[in-house]
C-alpha cells in the first residue's frame, strides 16, 4: 500500500505542476483578454477627439481660432463661425439649469425629507422612469404641444409683464411664436429634472441619520436641517449633479432640434429662433458640402465635445468626492 | 410675530414649495405620457405593421420597414457590445483595483455616459461612412454600440464588487484559476445585475436617435440589408414630425408612443428582474 504511494507521488507532483502551469497560461491570457476590451473603451475616446480634430482641421486652418467667436454661418459663401450656435447652446442650457435646478432641489428634499415612507419608493421609480424616456418624446411633444400653447398663453402675459423694464424686457421682445431659445430651454429644463433630481436624492441620502437626529432633537424645523445640515453636508455632490444635468443640457440634440427655431443668428430677446451646436448639426450634417462646410460642422462638434467632456469630468470628480465623504 | 412662529412659517413655506416642485415634475411626467398616449394611440392600427413609409403625398402608410429596421440595429447593438462591456467590466472589477490604467477607464467610461452622443454620430461618420463606402444598419449599430458599452461597463462593475470576498476566496482556497473564479463563481453570482445593465443599455440605445442621422440615415423602403442605408423609428419619427403632411405627423406620434412603450416596458422589467434578485 504505502509502496504504491510512494512511485505514485512523484507522477502526481509533475501533473499538478503542468495543472498550475496551465493556469497561469489560461489566467495571463484571461487577463490580457478582459484587457483588451477595458482598452476598446478608452480607444473610443481617443479616437472620437482624433477624428473629429483630424476632420474639424481644414475649418481651423481657415479660420484660425477666430472660429469660437465670429458670429456668421454663411453657406454659400462659405463662411463659418460658431458665435451663434455656442451662445444658443449656452443660453439655452442656463435657462434649464435656472428651471431644473430649484426643482430638483425641491424633489430630493421632499423625497429624502417629507415623503412618506411608502410613497418614497413609487415616487423615486416614476422620477428614475422619467429620465429613461428617449429625447425625441420630449422634443415632439415640445413642438406640438407645448410650444402652441406658450405662445398663445405665456409669452403674451410675458410681455405685459416684463415688456416695459429696461433690461429683462428686450428679453422677451418680439412676435411670440412659440418656438426659440426660451422654449428650448424650458424642454431642455424637464428633460433634465430626473437626472438633477435622482443624483441629489442619492447624495441627501448619505448625510448620516445621527447629523440630521441631532438636528431634529435641539428642535430645528425640517426646513432648518436641509439647509443647515443636509446641505452643507452634501454641498460637493450638489454641485456635481447640477454639472451632470449641465453635460446633459449642452449636448442634448433631439429635445432642441425640434423646437429652438433652427436660425443662425444672435438675437438678444429669448422669443427668438435660435439654435445650438448640436441642432445645427442635426439639421445641416446629411446635406453638407464636402470640403469647408462639412470641416466647419465637425468643429462645432469638437467643440461640443470639449465643452461637455471638461463639465462632465468636473460633475464626476464632485460627485465622487461628494459620496465618497460618506464614510466620514 | 415672535421668533418661533417666523421659523414655523419658513418651514411651511420651504415645505409647501417642495411639495409643489413634486407635484410639478409628476405633472410634466403626466402631461407628456399622457399626450405620448392619446395621440400614439389614435395613430396605431395593422397598417403601422404591415405597411412601409408612405412616399410624400401618398395617403396611408405605416412604420413596418423602421419597426423592423430599428429591431435589426439594436439587436446588432446588443451583440456587440454585451461581450465586449461585460469582459471590460470583469478588468476593472478583477484586475483593476489598484492600477492607474484601471482609473483612467473608469474616469473614460463615466464621462461616456453622458457624452452628447450627436458626437458618437460624427464620430462612425468619419470613421466608418466617410471611409467605407457610405451609409449603412451597421454604422449605426456601431455608432449605439459606443453608447451601449459604457452602461454594460458600469453596471458589470459595480455588481461585481457587490460579491462577497468570502465567496471569491472559497473559490481561491479549492485551487481555481483566476478565470474560473471569475466566469464560474462571481460572474453567475451577479447573473440578474448584469442582465439588468444589458436591458438598461438596450433601452438607452433604443430611443437614440442623433447617433443615427449621419450612421444609418434612413430608407424609405423594406430592408434587411445591413450595409444599405436602413429605415429606423426615430429617424422616421424626427423626418415625420417635422413634415408638413399629416400623415407622417400622425406615423410619427404612432412610432413615439412604440419606442416609449418599448423602452418603459425594458426599464421595468429590469427593476423587477434586479429587485427579486436582490431580495433572495
Amino acid at each position: 500500500m504505502s509502496a504504491v504511494m510512494m512511485t505514485s507521488q512523484p507522477v502526481s507532483l509533475d501533473l499538478q505542476a503542468r495543472q498550475v502551469r496551465k493556469f497561469k497560461l489560461q489566467d495571463t491570457i484571461f487577463h490580457q483578454v478582459t484587457l483588451l476590451f477595458a482598452m476598446i473603451v478608452l480607444a473610443a475616446l481617443a479616437g472620437i477627439l482624433i477624428a473629429l480634430a483630424l476632420e474639424a482641421l481644414p475649418a481651423f486652418r481657415e479660420f484660425g481660432a477666430a472660429f469660437l467667436w465670429t458670429n456668421v454661418w454663411n453657406v454659400p459663401e462659405e463662411q463659418f463661425g460658431a458665435l451663434s450656435a455656442i451662445y444658443g447652446t449656452v443660453v439655452s442650457s442656463v435657462i434649464a439649469l435656472f428651471i431644473a435646478v430649484p426643482v430638483s432641489f425641491g424633489i430630493a428634499l421632499f423625497l429624502t425629507e417629507t415623503c412618506p415612507v411608502w410613497l418614497r419608493r413609487p415616487l423615486g421609480t416614476a422620477i428614475e422612469l422619467l429620465a429613461g424616456v428617449p429625447s425625441i418624446i420630449y422634443g415632439i411633444w415640445g413642438l406640438f404641444v407645448f410650444a402652441p400653447l406658450f405662445a398663445r398663453h405665456v409669452q403674451p402675459y410675458l410681455q405685459t409683464l416684463f415688456g416695459d423694464l429696461p433690461v429683462i424686457g428686450g428679453w422677451f421682445a418680439g412676435p411670440p411664436i412659440g418656438v426659440g431659445i426660451l422654449t428650448a430651454g424650458i424642454v431642455l429644463s424637464l428633460m433634465v429634472i430626473p437626472f438633477v433630481a435622482s443624483v441629489m436624492r442619492d447624495v441627501f441620502e448619505t448625510v448620516p441619520a445621527q447629523l440630521k437626529e441631532s438636528a431634529y432633537g435641539i428642535g430645528c424645523t425640517t426646513w432648518e436641517v436641509v439647509t443647515g445640515v443636509v446641505l452643507p453636508y452634501t454641498r460637493v455632490g450638489v454641485i456635481g449633479g447640477i454639472m451632470l444635468g449641465l453635460g446633459r443640457a449642452l449636448g442634448e440634440t433631439m429635445a432642441v432640434t425640434f423646437v429652438i427655431g433652427n436660425a443662425n443668428r444672435i438675437v438678444g430677446s429669448l422669443f427668438a429662433p435660435g439654435t445650438s451646436i448640436a441642432s445645427t448639426l442635426a439639421n445641416e450634417f446629411g446635406e453638407a458640402n464636402p470640403g469647408l462646410h462639412i470641416s466647419a460642422l465637425f468643429a462645432l462638434g469638437l467643440v461640443l465635445f470639449v465643452i461637455t467632456f471638461v463639465v462632465l469630468a468636473i460633475s464626476r470628480w464632485l460627485v465622487r468626492r461628494g459620496i465618497a465623504r460618506q464614510g466620514i | 410675530m415672535n421668533r418661533y412662529s417666523r421659523r414655523i412659517l419658513t418651514n411651511r413655506i420651504g415645505i409647501g414649495l417642495s411639495m409643489a416642485a413634486m407635484t410639478f415634475g409628476l405633472l410634466a411626467l403626466l402631461w407628456i405620457l399622457w399626450t405620448l398616449f392619446y395621440n400614439g394611440f389614435a395613430a396605431l392600427s395593422w397598417d403601422l405593421f404591415t405597411q412601409d413609409t408612405p412616399a410624400p403625398g401618398s395617403e396611408g402608410g405605416g412604420l413596418r420597414n423602421a419597426i423592423v429596421g430599428s429591431l435589426l440595429i439594436v439587436g446588432v447593438t446588443t451583440l456587440v457590445s454585451t461581450p465586449i462591456g461585460i469582459l471590460a467590466g470583469i478588468y476593472l472589477a478583477e484586475f483593476g483595483s489598484r492600477s492607474r490604467f484601471a482609473a483612467t477607464t473608469r474616469f473614460v467610461t463615466d464621462i461616456m455616459l453622458s457624452a452628447p452622443s450627436i458626437v458618437v454620430g460624427l464620430f462612425v461618420y468619419a470613421l466608418a461612412v466617410a471611409t467605407l463606402g457610405g451609409f449603412s444598419g451597421w454604422a449605426g449599430s456601431l455608432a449605439l454600440s459606443l453608447i451601449a458599452i459604457p452602461v454594460v461597463v458600469r453596471t458589470t462593475e459595480n455588481m461585481l464588487l457587490l460579491v462577497p470576498g468570502s465567496l471569491r476566496e472559497a473559490a481561491f482556497a479549492v485551487g481555481a484559476p483566476h478565470w474560473q473564479v471569475s466566469l464560474k463563481v462571481t460572474l453567475p453570482a451577479v447573473k440578474a445585475g448584469v442582465l439588468t445593465g444589458i436591458l438598461l443599455a438596450i433601452a438607452r440605445v433604443t430611443g437614440e436617435t442623433a447617433p443615427l442621422l449621419f450612421t444609418a440615415l434612413n430608407n424609405q423602403f423594406y430592408s434587411t440589408d445591413m450595409s444599405q442605408p436602413m429605415g429606423n423609428l426615430p429617424v422616421v419619427i424626427f423626418q415625420f414630425a417635422m413634415s408638413p403632411y399629416d400623415n407622417w405627423v400622425n406615423l410619427a406620434w404612432g412610432g413615439a408612443l412604440l419606442i416609449a412603450l418599448m423602452v418603459l416596458a425594458i426599464n421595468i422589467v429590469a427593476r423587477v428582474l434586479f429587485r427579486k434578485k436582490s431580495s433572495d
